[in-house]
């Protein structure tokens, strides 16, 4: 996967975490994940089409989403609820808006679905494209997070 | 229009209510309520007096862009200012909204500054 890819997604999570929840996400080194088992408790995943086709996936601990979506919301939350499941799909969809907007001013045109969510441990997390996704680790002081993303260049 | 202003926010995400109802808070405007839909936010702006609407784009029943042109075309309520939150800076759609009588688009995510910015902007210009 070209690394612009990559790139943007990484610079979208960042920018919209920062942003919306007060928090400064760390990256870790990418590698590639070869089965579809979610490495974290909820996952949000938005499929994408146009000038590429695939999915992005994000996927929280469950400490980590609750602390964002704390900060998000201005009050703390203690339990996994329908506002976490709500955050993770507009976070979801808001990373992708971001990454779109980047690559858009590379000449690239992407159209983006309705992410939905999954939740639950060892949950599975189907790409459109099947097949070695590229995984970028993040942390936050709460915990950790991975962003998943699997798509080809039309 | 100040502070105190009543401010409408529609969304059909209850979360996202509740991030922007936060960010307002964050900058001094407390005097908020919310709707689902363009639907339910009709009814609101019709049952009580609404100084502000910040509305997001992608609704169910009736989206957006319906609800700016539903009030646009409601002499009682035509002037209302109207702040379209947006995933994306879409060209096409700025354009619509423009066309529409948008009083200004947002795109998502943004900060507290950022929203009381465009507030800020939206009514000085109404004066």
């Amino acid at each position: 996967m070209d690394v612009k890819f990559i790139n943007a997604f990484l610079e979208g999570t960042v920018n919209v975490l920062k942003t919306m929840a007060f928090v400064e996400p760390k990256p870790g080194k990418p590698y590639i994940k070869k089965d579809c088992v979610a490495s974290g408790d909820i996952s949000g995943i938005i499929g994408l089409t146009g000038s590429v086709k695939g999915s992005l996936a994000l996927s929280f601990s469950e400490a980590c989403i609750l602390r964002i979506v704390s900060n998000m919301l201005g009050e703390e939350i203690t339990t996994m609820n329908h506002d976490i499941n709500d955050a993770v799909g507009e976070i979801t969809n808001m990373v992708s808006g971001v990454a779109r907007k980047i690559l858009e001013s590379g000449g690239l045109n992407i159209t983006a679905a309705i992410p939905t969510v999954v939740a639950g441990k060892n949950h599975s997390i189907l790409h459109v494209m099947g097949g070695p996704s590229i995984i970028i680790p993040f942390s936050i002081d709460a915990g950790p997070f991975v962003v998943d993303i699997c798509l080809t260049e039309q | 229009m100040g502070k105190d202003m009543k401010i409408l926010v529609v969304d059909d995400f209850t979360t996202m209510r509740k991030v922007v109802r936060n960010l307002l808070k964050q900058g001094g405007y407390e005097n908020v309520v919310e709707a689902e839909d363009g639907v339910a936010a009709l009814k609101v702006i019709k049952s009580q007096k609404i100084d502000f609407i910040i509305s997001d784009w992608n609704m169910p029943n009736m989206t957006g862009i319906e609800l700016l042109k539903a009030v646009r075309a409601d002499a009682e309520i035509s002037a209302t200012p109207f702040l379209m939150v947006t995933a994306e800076a879409l060209q096409d759609n700025v354009i619509a909204a423009v066309k529409a009588g948008v009083s200004n688009y947002i795109v998502k995510p943004f900060t507290a500054e950022v929203l009381s910015e465009k507030i800020t902007k939206i009514t000085e210009k109404m004066g």
